[in-house]
């Protein structure tokens, strides 16, 4: 890599290491109990949803009740954004004329947003409304991301708490990530993308007469305050198809620094603000240490290849890397950054096609998802993937040495690993089993633009994007039909609130726990070997489960360059 | 659980007004003050009519105006139907549409059949509407358009630096050349 590539890397690890700190702090001050910074702006606004909902700020929820309520508000928000799809083309402010989606297409629509995968199997420029858009589908990129950041609030209170029967409010988290969290960042990061040339404007086509003669239609739309959610949410939806490649979206390459630390910044910082609430700050740099070694190590990987290009191309007397569905603006390393990151984060935005990525480099991608993104992951999910595998990573020790494992003062007993191991086979199943049955069927593989082992890792990319809720795609797959539109929504159903309900059902179950007191028989989690360990578990016990499908994909494609 | 609809419901209207309303209007009132060109689209004028948008590639064929890349945008660079071409790394038709280019990528400008072809004059780009194209994309087709114009080959490659840009402060990205502010020159400077 040049040094211009070095130097773009590292200081995006400076910018990290500079601001997910900061962040943590004050996400541990937020959802601490207590004083928080800001109380006097954010306090008013919060109140003012508190009364009109007739919420009891107060008010504690056990694991079922907190459950309940998340699933009963992603109900109403998956209904809302399916109306908005279906009645879009009847009602006010669609100057792009976006005709109404038919059902399964507004079902697979809103499913993918409320539950922050945002796989889209429309294209924005004329598949949805400015007020689809702006009512809809921004709405749950806040939203979807504030719900994953309270369910990880909930687990950390379910490891703090002694004999407690509650794990916190839904309601007050969720209004208070929203309220404090994400919309001042949000806003200054539209603002800053709009300063560098992403649009923020009202209005439909504009038609240009172009140099050589023809007519151009340069699009609108209010892009930079639903780009800075999308990225910082760690949602992905693109207001254009082409998402961060569109020059709308990133316009620059400053513009895409922003936005792949947008979207890692808060998962990131969760660690931190975890270390903090547990009241063991080592305990966060080491949950940290694990999510950015599995990070950095994916983008060498794709960064790599992806540079080095593709020797097929280069041997019909071509120079240069690996340019096929990127921009210019951006070249190699811009490009592989964004992808290593939008998959390790459940983004999923895209700046440059994945599925034009060399084979390994398409083959990272797609690990970094099947390894059910942890590295950072998505807001929230991230964490508490990260805290299930950290809890099988001490029950793992603890069987290797023959003591009842503990974490963070909490015995990990029957109950707890049954929802653990639960958690980790429902997302295998729902990949496997839907892309199994989608290869097999022909009309499902009739969809796939790519054949051969190109092919079936673009299948295989579709579900693992789905049900890890990350959202982007081989792009090549053409997934707008009944078939997948169903059984993605299913995918990305499972993925996200079976999830939540194990380990909310998890955070109750350690809450109700006393504390047992560290002695020389404990294993040390807050220690490099234990993130070294964490690393290391996380990589074998996915990778195995899906070392065949790797080894049909992306490996025996790169065998065949 | 019916105790949690009405919550429900509150929570979910009230954020649709504030974040799907106060705030994405605010920006557009912010960005319209503080970026009227940019929020807009960066639109190119000449005499009074849009021509195009300087983050926007457009479509140019004749051999006097620089050539940008392939595009999988609708037939080329259709600003309603942004894509990629999607194509996998061994894919055939990805293969031959790359041979075919690199010949007629040759022949447009007269280059010996050894000449190595940068790699993005003959990919197509994410979005099908990159505006730019790499400095020895340009270099090499700076000749042809010399010709076509009847211009020194010095003062078509002026112009082809004064329409590069660097990497973003210095580090970040890539070089590239904006075709259509390029190709503007050259039509200004006749």
């Amino acid at each position: 890599m040049s040094s211009s590539g070095w130097l773009q890397l590292g200081v995006l690890v400076g910018l990290i290491a500079l601001s997910a700190p900061l962040v943590g702090a004050y996400l541990a001050r937020v959802f601490g109990g207590g004083t928080a910074p800001g109380d006097r702006v954010f306090g008013p606004i919060e109140r003012l949803c508190y009364r009109a909902a007739g919420i009891d700020e107060q008010g504690e929820q056990t694991w079922r009740v907190y459950a309940g309520s998340l699933l009963i508000f992603s109900a109403v928000s998956v209904a809302a954004v399916y109306l908005l799809m279906r009645l879009q083309g009847s009602l006010p402010f669609n100057p792009s004329h976006a005709v109404s989606a038919g059902p399964a297409l507004a079902f697979n629509t809103a499913v993918s947003f409320v539950t922050n995968t945002n796989w889209q199997n429309y294209a924005g420029e004329t598949g949805a409304s400015h007020l689809t858009q702006m009512a809809g589908l921004a709405v749950q990129n806040f939203l979807s991301a504030a719900v994953g950041i309270a369910v990880a609030v909930a687990l950390i209170r379910g490891l703090t708490r002694r004999k407690s029967d509650t794990i916190g409010n839904f309601w007050v988290d969720l209004v208070r990530t929203t309220v404090r969290v994400l919309i001042p960042i949000a806003f200054v990061l539209a603002i800053v993308l709009a300063s560098q040339g992403v649009v923020q404007n009202l209005h439909g086509f504009t038609h240009a007469h172009t140099v050589a003669g023809a007519t151009q239609s340069i699009p609108g739309g209010q892009v930079a305050s639903q780009e800075a959610i999308k990225e910082l949410g760690t949602n992905g939806g693109g207001f254009y198809n082409a998402n961060s490649a569109h020059p709308f979206e990133n316009p620059t390459a400053l513009t895409n620094l922003l936005e792949i630390w947008a979207l890692l910044v808060i998962p990131f910082s969760l660690a931190f603000a975890f270390g903090r609430l547990v009241g063991n700050r080592r305990q966060g740099w080491t949950i940290f240490a694990a999510m950015f070694l599995l990070w950095i190590g994916s983008v060498g990987v794709a960064t790599h290849y992806e540079l080095a290009g593709n020797p097929r191309i280069q041997a019909i007397g071509v120079v240069g890397s690996n340019m096929e569905g990127k921009e210019v603006r951006f070249g190699a390393p811009a490009s592989a950054l964004f992808a290593a990151s939008t998959t390790d984060t459940s983004t999923g935005a895209v700046n440059s096609s994945h599925d034009s990525f060399t084979p390994l480099a398409g083959g990272v991608v797609v690990a970094n998802m099947l390894l059910g993104e942890v590295s950072p992951g998505g807001t929230g999910s991230g964490l508490y993937g990260m805290l299930v595998f950290a809890i099988l990573t001490v029950f793992l020790a603890g069987l290797m040495v023959g003591r009842t494992p503990e974490y963070l003062g909490k015995k990990v007993q029957a109950l707890e690993m049954k929802l653990i191991v639960l958690y980790l086979l429902v997302v295998p199943l729902v990949i496997l089993g839907l892309a199994g049955a989608s290869v097999v069927l022909s009309g499902p593989r009739s969809a796939l633009l790519n054949h051969g082992s190109h092919g079936l890792t673009e299948m295989v990319y579709a579900f693992t994007s789905a049900a890890n809720n990350n959202g982007s795609a081989f792009g090549g797959i053409g997934a707008n039909t009944n078939w997948f539109n169903a059984t993605l929504a299913i995918a990305m159903l499972a993925g996200r609130f079976l999830l939540m309900i194990l380990v909310l059902a998890l955070a109750g179950a350690l809450a109700r726990k006393q504390t047992v007191p560290e002695s020389s028989g404990t294993f040390p989690t807050a220690t490099p070997l234990f993130a070294v360990l964490l690393v290391a578990v996380i990589v074998v016990v996915v990778l195995l489960t899906y070392a065949p499908v790797l080894a049909l994909g992306p490996i025996l494609e790169h065998l065949s360059l | 659980m019916r105790r949690q609809i009405l919550p429900a419901l509150a929570v979910f209207l009230f954020f649709t007004v504030l974040v799907g309303a106060v705030y994405p209007l605010a920006v557009t009132s912010v960005a319209r003050i503080a970026f009227p060109s940019k929020s807009q689209g960066s639109l190119v004028r000449e005499g009074g009519v849009v021509v195009g948008s300087r983050l926007l590639g457009q479509a140019f064929s004749a051999p006097r105006y620089f050539q940008p890349r392939p595009s999988a945008a609708g037939t080329g660079y259709d600003g309603a139907a942004s894509a990629a071409s999607n194509l996998g790394p061994t894919n055939p038709v990805l293969l031959k549409s790359v041979r075919e280019r690199v010949a007629s990528y040759r022949r447009f400008n007269g280059l010996s059949a050894s000449t190595k072809v940068p790699v993005d004059a003959i990919t197509a780009s994410g979005s099908g509407l990159d505006s730019e194209i790499s400095p020895a994309n340009a270099r090499l087709q700076a000749p042809r358009v010399a010709r076509a114009r009847g211009l020194a080959l010095a003062q078509v490659l002026t112009l082809v630096r004064e329409n590069t840009h660097g990497r973003s402060l210095g580090f970040l990205g890539e070089p590239g050349v904006n075709v259509l502010e390029l190709n503007l020159a050259l039509d200004k400077g006749k």
